[in-house]
Order: structure tokens, then sequence, then C-alpha cells
């Protein structure tokens, strides 16, 4: 494992394993996202893709394995009580400013309205002056079609602009990968359809990004990798292309029969 | 007999069915009503003071309970379940009259300027107790944050400090500014335990014109009337408070634009 080749990877996730009491969530999971890379993680619920995607950003704490994000691996101890532990905390809040993260209940801070949602962390994270602030977040709410909704509250629009926002939130970080954690899942039918375009077309702009989700169309379409998870391991993984074209697993091709009626 | 009548002026015959026809004697509450405004400003001054010492108390108090910090949390608790299990009557006797017991505190440089006042003692006293109270409620709100909010302020680079700093005080201040509201009021209504320790709050002027004048209603009514005002103007205060501060929890049209 030379420097080199870990260096031009975004994300290098090896070995990952994590276990909710008696229950092994992820069985040793490896990813290897370049710079680029837009890969799908399919998966029925329960199959750990949400947990191996929040162990990326520590929102969980995996069991063990390597997690090293353009080139820099996360490192971790463990506590008085043997738990597995970051070792410098730190270190963890520096690099999750960099993965941006989309989660599947918006989770829009309620008392902020949508600009205030956006400026937050490029204030108070970023140390960005407020009128540079200000700039980039209007600008990154007009690319995902939010600019004039930047004065309401969360609660006053939509599940799928509340979506967008958050998108907007996260993509104003600039990070250098982004982690969508079901995006759509909790959105109405009709709803979906401006999510994904957003999100397409943050695709077609060449960003990194790691997405959670049902959204098959999304994943044959848009991503460049295919991932499909099956009980906390991975069952089967390559090009969309040949994951829906020619699936090689049976489990695979028992999931997509369930999900595309 | 009749010259007489007419010979009163209209400030005497004011008086004199003030005294003798009126239920309450307006005249002789008239007669004293800036010994109320001055009891008023007392009784503002004790409530403002230890809401504003109590409640920064609360805040870091809040914060170590809700979070269970380790050596913090189990004496915090204790202060609240005391503050809180205890009648604030109690505890002001305890401070005022109990402290004089012990030498100790006789000979302490406290005493002099502190202790041997009431008008300290019942600061301190009203101050632990509203902090006490604000504590509980708080901590509530802090609990209370959406477990979703907690996740996107980690998720974006916040520290714990900053975290709680940036979202959790701001969100949990707005969902407890209701309960603030009440805590603001009850503190108005208990600051009437300022009376007994020889203060002249509202109702120690209330309790003085009956003493003076054995007038129990005329002093009594006054001093309600007074608290009655002063809680329109609290309540009022909080409503435009809230409608500023919780306007994204109001519904969707009456908050469009």
């Amino acid at each position: 494992m030379t420097q080199t080749s870990q260096a031009t990877l975004a994300l290098k996730v090896e070995d990952l394993h994590k276990r909710f009491g008696a229950v092994e969530v992820l069985k040793g999971v490896h990813l290897d996202a370049a710079t680029g890379d837009v890969i799908s993680m399919l998966g029925a619920s329960g199959s750990g893709k949400s947990t191996f995607l929040r162990c990326i950003n520590l929102l969980e704490t995996p069991d063990s394995g390597n997690i090293t994000v353009h080139g820099e691996t996360i490192g971790m101890t463990t506590d008085k009580s043997g738990r597995p532990t970051p070792s410098d905390m730190t270190q963890v809040i520096r690099l999750r400013a960099r993965l941006g993260m989309v989660f599947q209940s918006f989770n829009l801070w309620s008392h902020m309205t949508v600009l205030e949602n956006v400026t937050e962390a490029l204030i108070h994270v970023l140390k960005m002056p407020k009128p540079d602030a200000l700039d980039r977040a209007q600008a990154t709410l007009d690319k995902v079609g939010m600019y004039d909704r930047q004065d309401y509250y969360p609660a006053h629009i939509s599940g799928g602009q509340q979506q967008r926002a958050a998108i907007a939130r996260a993509l104003a970080m600039e990070p250098d990968l982004m982690l969508f954690d079901e995006p759509t899942s909790a959105l109405d039918p009709e709803l979906v359809g401006e999510v994904l375009k957003v999100m397409r077309a943050l695709a077609d702009e060449g960003r990194t990004m790691i997405v959670v989700t049902h959204e098959i169309g999304f994943a044959r379409d848009v991503s460049n990798k295919v991932i499909f998870l099956h009980e906390g391991a991975i069952e089967s993984e390559g090009i969309p292309a040949d994951m829906f074209g020619n699936p090689e697993s049976a489990r695979f091709r028992q999931f997509l029969s369930n999900t595309l009626h | 007999m009749a010259m007489a009548e007419q010979e009163r002026t209209f400030f005497e015959y004011l008086v004199y069915i003030s005294e003798n026809h009126s239920p309450l004697d307006f005249m002789l509450v008239a007669d004293h009503i800036d010994k109320f405004f001055f009891g008023a400003l007392l009784t503002l001054e004790i409530t403002i003071l230890s809401l504003l010492i109590g409640g920064v108390m609360a805040v870091p108090l809040a914060i170590a309970r809700a979070y269970r910090t380790p050596w913090f949390n189990g004496p915090i608790w204790g202060f609240t379940y005391f503050f809180r299990g205890t009648p604030l009557l109690v505890q002001t006797y305890l401070v005022y009259y109990g402290l004089a017991q012990f030498d100790v505190v006789r000979e302490s440089f406290l005493w002099g300027p502190i202790l041997s006042n009431a008008w300290w003692c019942a600061l301190i006293t009203f101050s632990l107790n509203t902090a006490g109270y604000t504590t509980e409620f708080l901590r509530g709100a802090i609990e209370n944050t959406p477990k979703g909010e907690i996740e996107a302020a980690r998720a974006c680079g916040m520290s714990q400090a900053r975290m709680i700093w940036r979202i959790v005080l701001p969100s949990a201040f707005r969902r407890a500014l209701p309960a603030y509201s009440n805590e603001v009021i009850f503190m108005l209504h208990s600051s009437v335990v300022l009376s007994t320790i020889t203060l002249q709050d509202i109702l120690g002027v209330g309790r003085w014109l009956n003493g003076r004048y054995y007038l129990a209603y005329e002093g009594f009514v006054t001093a309600m009337v007074f608290y009655m005002v002063l809680v329109f103007f609290i309540s009022t205060g909080f409503r435009l408070w809230e409608k500023r501060w919780l306007g994204h929890l109001r519904p969707r049209d009456t908050a469009d634009a």
C-alpha cells in the first residue's frame, strides 16, 4: 500500500466491522472511491448500507477497519472499557468538514432559516467572513433552485425543498466527498424527482459521491459503480452495465425483481 | 347643618364618600400610593435580579445535567431537588434567620454587608431557587433537541462545544421559552416572601396599611391590582418574544410572507 496509490483515492475503506449488541451489522466491508466516482450502494433494509455510510464520518464508531480520506487514515484506539474510539477527535472533526452528508430526514436546523442553515458551518466551522459565506450560500442555494426560499424556515417548505436545502448546506462546504443516506426515502413520490435532478447535476459536475439509495434508476443511470450489500457484506459490485445488464448474483437478481415490481 | 355641607370642598367630599360609603377607602389608598410604587420597585428589583442570576447559573448546570457530566451531575441533581422540593419561604427563613445561629457565619467578612441584610438574603435564596427550576426544564429542553439536528451538526464538523453553543442551546432556549414565562410569573408571585423578612415589597406595603389602619381590603386589593398589572406586562412581553423567536413553529400559512 504505497502512499501515492492511496492519495489518488478520495476514500478508502478497508475491512470495516460493526456490531450492535449481538448483531454483526457490517462483516468486513471494503470500498475504494476515486475522485469523481459516483458510487451507489444498494441493499435491502437491514443490509448495513446506512450504517456503513455513517461509519465513514464516524457518526457510528466502527469496531475495526481502516477509513482513509485522501490518504489520511482516521486514527482509532480503545477507551478504558475497551470500546473502539477515535484517538484524535480533532482529526475526526477536521475530516467531517470535508465530508458533506445528506440525511434521509433532511435534519435541517429547525430554528434557522434555509439561508442560516447554509451559512452556519461556513461561518462557524470554516471561519469564513460573513459576507463571503453569504455570497457562497446564496450561490449554492441558487444552484439547487432554493434561492427564493432562502428566508423560509424548514417547517414552512416541502420535503423536496428541505432536502435540496440540506444538499446546499453540505455542498456549500465544498467537500471532497459527499455522502447521501437514502436522500429520497422520506419524500412523497412526486417530490423525489426534484432531488434526484439536483444529485444528477452534482454527479455531472464530477463530484465524488457515495449514495445509499433505493432508486434503481439513479444507480443505473448516474453512478459509475454499484455495490450491493447483503447482510453486512458485499454480495456483488461492478459497473452499472454489468450489474443490471447481467446480474451474476442470484440475491441481487432477487433484490431487483422485488424492487422493480 | 346645611351650611356646613356646602362649606366642604370637593376633596373633603371625596374623602367622606370614600370613608363612609365606598366599599374600599380609595382616598386612603391614593394617599399611600407612592409607597406601593416603591414596593413595586423592590418587588421588580429582586425578581429581575434573581431571574438574571439564576438564569445565568442554570445554563451551565443544565448542560452538565443533560450530558450527565461525571462529578457534577449528582450534586446538581441534589441542588435542584432541594430547591424544588422545599418551599421558598422555608429556604428564605433558613438563610435569613438560620444562618445567624452560626458563629462562623456571624464572624465571617460576609456577615456585615451581606448575610445580615434581608435584601441580600432574599436575592441569594431567590436566585438559587429559580436556578433550580430553570436548570431542570432547560435540561429537558436540551435533551429534546432532535437527534437528527445533532447529527447534522456533528457531520458538518462542529466540535461538541460549538454544537452546544450554536445549535443545541438556541434551539433549547426556544423550546423552553413558554415554560420560562411561567417561571417568571411564579417568581414574581413568590416574591411576596420578601414581606415576611421585613422588606417593603408590594405585599409588604399592603400589610403595613392593614397594620396601621386595620383596613385589610384596601392594602391587599391594591397589592393584587399591582401584581395583576405586572403579570399583564410580563405575559405581553413573552407573547411578543415568542412571536419573534418561535416563528419556525408557526403554521405555514401565517408565516408565509
